[in-house]
């Protein structure tokens, strides 16, 4: 489902060159649920963010459910990062300005699909994660729980392949983390979706089907 | 896709109430000025009363002889000699009218009171190719002028200066310089920028001190050319042409040898463009055209840099919902697209505003006295208008920031944009 091969990562800056990610390699199959864990600093956020084609690798390759992502022009991108991928922050990264049921449906926004159908698909997600009674809201009236629950909801409402969490229980207390893993869990083995976690806790990293670790930007066995 | 654009954009205008307001007092105060100035043009150009015949109509209002040397030129609007022996004499126009160009006159009303009026001598035509209304009597005709008769209509101002506010007066006697006419008809008042029919006092021309003694190609004259229909100007502007080599060149002396006249037929417009930046080879109209939509660009231009400074402001504000739209599938292109979308859509409720201000402004420009008769309106066309200016100004100040916006790295952008 995603592959990786010799994927290195490197910031410049005039003085200074720091390698992020050094000759990382992983292949995840398609219903696999896995986590990435390390320490602070050590890649993981990035190294998430070339899966999610956020951002690009200074070297190596890339494929996506058997493309290969290389020099994608803008608009492609786009469309294959909506078809294909979803997105879970850990600082949820909701827009206040638009209530929850408008959050949700933002990636269909970028789909050619009526209003009707729209409101329809993204009321049926905020049922699946427990909060179609918030559909008014907007986000400064949820807790963090909800919050993320509205984030998963968006994140699942295109039905994508691939669904990438990033520290996704990291503003959470340990139960309501437990119950948003407990989701994701849940659309893993329902709906077969793959998924890719980094996150801290060891514990939640241990419910998943495969660890990998990373230190220092390099993987570690 | 437009409603979430319309709700985002709402809920922005509502979020930051002090960049909301510097932003639609600039937009507005701008597209009220540009408004009003539309307004204005459409004014001075729209065939509005009395000239709605305008587009039927070509003018002859200058002459110009140059002298051999190329150094020296005579202008001047047309005379009586070369009104009357060629002009009057065309085949293809319909009907030709001529008048004198606005001159002002001191008078004194019956009370003592002294008043300063414009004053134009023309033939009777002129009453055809200009409708004015007449809220009492009628114009003088061709038999008056053939009869010499000392007549003169007035305009509703005049008649309330010189007699009494609204009182009957045809038939009453209006001396100016000392001559006394008999006013035979009292007309609604046109502003003076219909500066070939308005005036206060209309005499007709044969009563024009020396003017049957007038031998000159130019002097005083404006004349009207009308057409049937607009197709039939092409014509009468080629007959026009076909005439003036005829025209024989007056002697000079030592100082000035007159060698070559110059005059055109013009259409309202085109003759308006050829005195501020035409010249005899061509009308300007183009120049003046690109004068004007210049002026407007440059004036829209400076609140527009303003406005940029904001909205970039405001793109930090946003950089984590670039962020965002982007990661879940919005292109550079669709983002760019959203961005100009609401610039505009907060440019036509600056516009909205600025129709409501520019009313006002037109209403006291209209009742304030600077322009007497002054009518601007805002019409379909002023409000067309209006809306491209609005587009236009949404477009300059917000293309430029929503390029910038939409080219931002997602990753960068997730982290609040740095």
């Amino acid at each position: 489902m995603i592959s990786l091969k010799n994927i290195n990562k490197t910031y410049r800056t005039s003085t200074v060159e720091t390698l992020a990610l050094n000759n990382i390699s992983i292949e995840i199959n398609q219903g696999e649920f896995i986590s990435i864990m390390g320490p602070s600093g050590c890649g993981k956020s990035t190294l998430l963010n070339i899966m999610g084609l956020l951002d690009e690798p200074t070297k190596g390759e890339i494929k996506v459910c058997d493309e290969t992502i290389q020099n994608f022009p803008d608009k492609k991108l786009a469309h294959f990062r909506n078809q294909k991928l979803g997105f879970i922050f850990q600082s949820y990264h909701l827009i206040n300005d638009l209530p929850v049921l408008d959050n949700v449906e933002l990636p269909l926004l970028y789909r050619n699909l009526s209003s009707k159908e729209r409101t329809r698909l993204a009321t049926e997600a905020l049922q699946r994660v427990g909060l179609s009674n918030r559909i008014k809201h907007y986000p400064s009236q949820l807790s963090g729980g909800q919050k993320q629950r509205v984030a998963i909801a968006r994140a699942i409402v295109g039905n994508p392949s691939i669904i990438l969490a990033d520290e996704p229980t990291g503003n959470l207390d340990s139960a309501m983390g437990n119950e948003i893993l407990e989701i994701l869990i849940e659309l893993n083995k329902t709906s077969g979706t793959t998924i890719v976690m980094v996150t801290h806790d060891e514990h939640m990293a241990r419910k998943t089907n495969r660890l990998v670790r990373l230190f220092d930007g390099s993987q570690v066995f | 896709m437009f409603k979430n654009y319309l709700k985002i954009t709402f809920a922005i205008l509502r979020r930051r109430k002090l960049f909301t307001f510097i932003s639609l007092f600039g937009i507005s105060f701008t597209l009220t000025v540009l408004i009003v100035g539309v307004a204005f043009m459409d004014h001075l150009f729209a065939p509005k009363y009395p000239e709605l015949q305008r587009n039927h109509i070509l003018y002859v209002s200058r002459t110009e002889i140059r002298d051999s040397g190329g150094t020296g030129a005579n202008n001047s609007s047309v005379g009586r000699y070369f009104l009357h022996e060629y002009i009057l004499k065309m085949k293809t126009p319909e009907k030709i009218a001529f008048a004198t160009a606005p001159n002002t006159i001191n008078a004194y009303s019956p009370n003592g009171t002294k008043l300063r009026l414009f004053y134009k001598h023309t033939d009777a035509n002129f009453w055809e190719l200009n409708n004015f209304d007449f809220v009492e009597g009628k114009p003088y005709t061709q038999s008056n002028i053939d009869n010499s008769e000392k007549v003169m209509v007035i305009n509703e101002n005049t008649r309330d200066d010189y007699f009494g506010k609204g009182l009957p007066v045809v038939g009453k006697s209006f001396e100016l310089d000392n001559i006394l006419y008999r006013v035979i008809g009292v007309v609604r008042g046109s502003p003076i920028t219909r500066f070939f029919s308005s005036s206060d006092v209309y005499i007709p021309y044969n009563l024009k001190p020396g003017d049957a003694l007038d031998k000159d190609i130019g002097g005083s004259y404006i004349v009207m050319l009308r057409g049937k229909t607009s197709e039939d100007l092409e014509k009468i502007k080629a007959e026009f042409e076909s005439i003036i080599p005829k025209v024989p060149i007056p002697k000079g002396d030592k100082y000035f040898k007159p060698y070559k006249l110059y005059s055109e037929a013009d259409s309202y417009i085109k003759g308006f463009s050829r005195q501020f930046v035409g010249n005899r080879y061509s009308s300007g109209v183009n120049l003046f055209y690109f004068l004007i939509f210049s002026l407007a660009f440059l004036f829209m231009s400076l609140p527009a840099i303003n406005l940029i400074n904001i909205n970039m402001n405001r793109i930090m504000e946003r950089a984590s919902e670039i962020g965002i739209r982007k990661a879940f599938g919005a292109s550079s292109q669709t983002l760019t697209f959203q961005f100009i979308i609401e610039n505009i859509i907060v440019s036509l409720i600056g516009s909205v505003l600025a129709i409501f201000l520019a009313a006002g402004a037109i209403y006291y420009i209209n009742h304030c006295g600077i322009i007497p008769y002054a009518d601007l309106t805002i019409n379909w066309k002023v409000l067309i208008w209006g809306i491209i200016f609005s587009i236009a100004f949404g477009l300059l100040s917000g293309v430029y920031p929503a390029w910038r916006m939409s080219k931002m790295q997602v990753v960068d952008a997730l982290k609040g944009g740095d």
